[in-house]
């Protein structure tokens, strides 16, 4: 049973870098949309892909990720209906991930959003696809990219990784060599679509970049730890999200540590993501992006998020360190390692995608994602879990029943609800509020305020 | 002729548990048909797929969220219900999302002997994928030995691929005579020899088909074979729906699904090194649509069996929920219906609505009959 505490009276302040994790997400898509204009190459791929690759085609290359971009789309719920009804015109069956659906939509409507909402004409097609293929749906999606764009007489060049080679318990070099030997083949293949002479040297930097970046992220979150916790889940969404569009950039390892600085700040000086904070909670799967005020919501109880597997592990690398408790693994560059050719860098770098990737596991087996949940239950202090089966994302809900029964089996109090991370027809706000309410009540907490 | 395969199909449990009692030896269960039969057969295992029976249930519902296929959810209700408490192991080669499901839970819930995910590649077209599987295959085969307590030998692995290869060899020669202008036998009947072949000792079975082979070139069916018809999906075992679709004046002449074609169609090829041949006949086996990128090679695949057995009409049969084949139904129309053979999508759940389904499927009918008349 959670312990009822009194409500927090906590200091709280906005956090100072929140204006420039928007000022690169909007940087970001515009960056994509202008490629051209500037001489040089857009790409598109997963936010799991490995994206440290393609930047061994030179600085001008910019990718645009497709679950943020499709989250991006379903936050905006008049132009993602739009969306989504001109896929099912197309014949698509409505019931395949939101995120897919919203970008196909955006592709037939030959219409693109902004990070701030605003629609312009012409979806930029990307010049060559890379991707990587753990879910059902990662590779399927852009062969329908590529047939929609071919239906416009743009011919789109497709690579994709696999990268099912088991858990993380299971890796050794002969799995981490298959994907490696699929890498080298598709550096072969970027040289050959693009035209560009390959350079190892931006390949090596971006992957210290990639593995500094995932590993900050999850540090930033080990301070999440801290009652009060200095950030709330909603607010890390817009700071996760760099991680899912830019990690092997440099901007986004500055970003991080530049964030870091200010979380380690406010724990210090004990400020509060939200002053009232008495409950805390974790999710699951990515949220419903239209009704984010679920979260704000919760606040009314005292509730609040503060964090998930999902947002410590969409981008973020973790093990068991010494202390027995979870945090990064220690990045290339900060151990002394200097890679001294390509091999030698990607068989690092993929072990470190195989490896260290919480959201990777479950793929294998819902032990594993509920071993993790609630280790992070203990670890952060968390009193309950909220998990949103999600019909919008098969992969992420993958196991997700048996997940519940695995916390329930801890005594952790656990509310399911259930949604639609890009889908507004298939969630329903009042009742899901209805459930909270039910929920706190069962917790003993009443609203704060009205 | 058929009646056998039903015979063993709606009695599989029966079966698998005479089996067992013959033989005293250990029968495993299996979730997707990328299973390697071959190596469980060289160790005298039974392989038998695990199916789900149709039935409404609830038990599922705490194990697998609602919005995943009902296949998978009826599947894992026969292991929670207790229909499948005599095997030993069970199995995944890595497939869909879904079906991967009922075998955690299954994995959780229902303690067998010896449990195993086997890592088969997503990415079958990539050249590294061959070895990639062999090396895989040499790690299931170490951990079969230690379950049977016995080694492999190559002599072992010839003989579960030649008891493999049998069974494909024959069901590829009883359905070229589905090619016939009036086909010897209904596509019911050969869903039921395609389908029992994947839960009886394939021995047993390869007799069965060679009886068959030698009584079918004398028969004749007493019925106008009407429309000849293809289904393609992904498993279906609905025979109500097969049988009441084939008296509406059409047969099942082909399919493409992983309860036929898809599961016999090409043979382990012969090599010194039987773990990569064994490796080679499943990567370069017809796709599952989850497995089959960045090229769409199935959709070829499917096309030349629909002209090969002159198909009039394709039903695409899709499991609620199933997103590999959601992804490939609008290329499959828009192929088929580039290619003047026309396409009919029905979605399945548990239980089959035959009303709506009937008054669906005739009207398909009789399109095709009317173009049929008129050109």
């Amino acid at each position: 049973m959670v312990k009822v505490r009194e409500p927090g009276n906590y200091p709280s302040e906005r956090l100072k870098c929140w204006n420039e994790a928007k000022a690169l997400r909007r940087k970001y898509y515009e960056d994509y949309v202008k490629a051209h204009e500037r001489g040089g190459i857009r790409w598109a791929g997963g936010a799991w892909t490995l994206s440290a690759i393609p930047e061994g085609l030179g600085d001008d290359v910019y990718p645009l990720t497709s679950e943020p971009y499709g989250a991006t789309i379903a936050y905006f719920k008049e132009f993602a209906l739009k969306c989504q009804e001109a896929v099912e015109k197309a014949g698509y069956i409505r019931d395949l991930c939101s995120y897919m659906r919203n970008y196909w939509g955006s592709i037939i409507l030959d219409k693109f959003i902004l990070a701030d909402g605003t629609i312009i004409d012409e979806f930029p097609a990307p010049d060559f696809i890379w991707q990587d293929h753990i879910c059902c749906s990662h590779a399927k999606w852009y062969q329908v990219v590529r047939e929609l764009e071919a239906k416009k007489g743009k011919e789109i060049p497709f690579y994709c990784i696999d990268v099912g080679v088991g858990s993380y318990k299971q890796i050794n070099e002969r799995r981490i060599n298959y994907v490696v030997r699929q890498i080298e083949d598709g550096i072969k293949w970027l040289e050959k679509v693009t035209g560009r002479d390959y350079d190892d040297d931006r390949l090596i930097q971006a992957i210290y970049n990639e593995c500094k970046s995932t590993a900050l992220w999850s540090e930033i979150c080990t301070y999440n730890r801290a009652i009060p916790a200095p950030l709330d889940e909603k607010s890390m969404y817009s700071l996760y999200v760099l991680g899912t569009l830019m990690k092997s950039k440099k901007e986004c390892v500055e970003f991080y540590e530049k964030l870091l600085a200010e979380v380690k700040d406010r724990v210090e000086r004990g400020i509060a993501a939200v002053p009232t904070e008495r409950l805390r909670l974790i999710t699951d799967t990515q949220p419903p992006w239209g009704f984010l005020q679920i979260f704000r919501y919760m606040e009314k109880f005292g509730a609040v998020s503060i964090g998930s597997l999902y947002t410590f592990g969409l981008i973020g690398v973790w093990e068991v360190k010494e202390d027995g408790r979870w945090g990064p693994p220690v990045p290339p560059q900060d151990r002394g390692i200097e890679f001294k050719d390509r091999e030698e860098a990607l068989k690092f770098y993929v072990e470190w995608n195989l490896k260290y990737k919480p959201e990777w596991q479950h793929f294998y087996h819902p032990k594993l994602k509920s071993e993790m949940m609630i280790r992070i239950v203990k670890e952060w202090n968390v009193d309950a879990v909220l998990l949103h089966y999600n019909r919008g994302c098969e992969g992420l809900s993958l196991g997700i029943a048996e997940n519940r029964l695995a916390l329930i089996k801890e005594g952790i109090p656990v509310l399911p609800f259930e949604g639609n991370m890009g889908d507004e027809r298939e969630f329903d706000l009042p009742r899901t509020q209805a459930a909270i309410d039910m929920f706190m009540e069962s917790l003993g907490l009443k609203k704060l305020t009205e | 002729m058929f009646e056998k395969f039903r015979e063993w199909y709606e009695k599989r449990h029966e079966y698998a548990r005479e089996w067992k009692e013959k033989t005293g030896g250990k029968v495993l269960g299996y979730f997707c048909t990328y299973v390697p039969e071959e190596i469980l057969y060289a160790a005298d295992v039974l392989p038998v797929r695990i199916l789900g029976s149709h039935e409404i249930q609830s038990v599922t519902e705490p194990h697998i969220f609602a919005m995943y296929c009902p296949f998978c959810r009826d599947c894992l209700a026969q292991g929670l219900q207790g229909r499948y408490d005599y095997l030993d192991g069970i199995m995944i080669a890595q497939s869909c999302l879904h079906i991967r499901q009922a075998y955690t839970s299954w994995d959780l819930h229902i303690p067998v002997d010896f449990s195993y995910y086997l890592n088969m590649p997503h990415k079958v077209q990539s050249p590294h994928s061959i070895p990639f599987l062999k090396g895989e295959l040499e790690e299931f085969k170490k951990a079969v030995e230690e379950w049977v307590g016995k080694k492999i030998t190559n002599e072992d692995l010839d003989k579960g691929i030649e008891i493999m290869n049998k069974n494909r060899r024959l069901m590829k020669q009883i359905y070229e005579f589905r090619k016939q202008d009036n086909p010897p036998l209904t596509g019911t009947e050969a869903l039921a020899m395609v389908i029992s072949s994947q839960m009886v000792d394939k021995r047993e079975h390869n007799q069965e088909l060679e009886r068959v082979l030698k009584e079918l070139p004398n028969r004749k069916l007493e019925r106008d074979p009407g429309v000849r018809l293809m289904h393609i999906g992904s498993v279906n075992d609905h025979f109500d729906f097969m049988e009441r679709v084939e008296q509406l004046g059409a047969t099942f002449v082909i399919d493409e699904q992983c309860t036929g074609t898809r599961y016999f169609w090409n043979e382990t090829p012969q090599k010194e090194d039987r773990l990569e041949a064994i490796a080679e006949r499943y990567v370069k086996r017809p796709p599952c649509p989850s497995k089959d990128w960045e090229e769409r090679t199935r959709l070829q695949h499917v096309l030349d069996l629909a002209k090969e057995y002159k198909v009039q009409g394709a039903l695409l049969l899709q499991q609620k929920f199933c997103d590999p084949h959601e992804l490939d139904i609008p290329a499959i129309r828009e192929l088929f219906e580039n290619n003047g053979i026309r396409t009919y999508h029905l979605e399945f759940d548990i239980t089959v609505p035959w009303g709506q389904f009937r008054t669906r499927v005739e009207a398909f009918l009789e399109m095709l009959q009317e173009e049929l008349l008129y050109g």
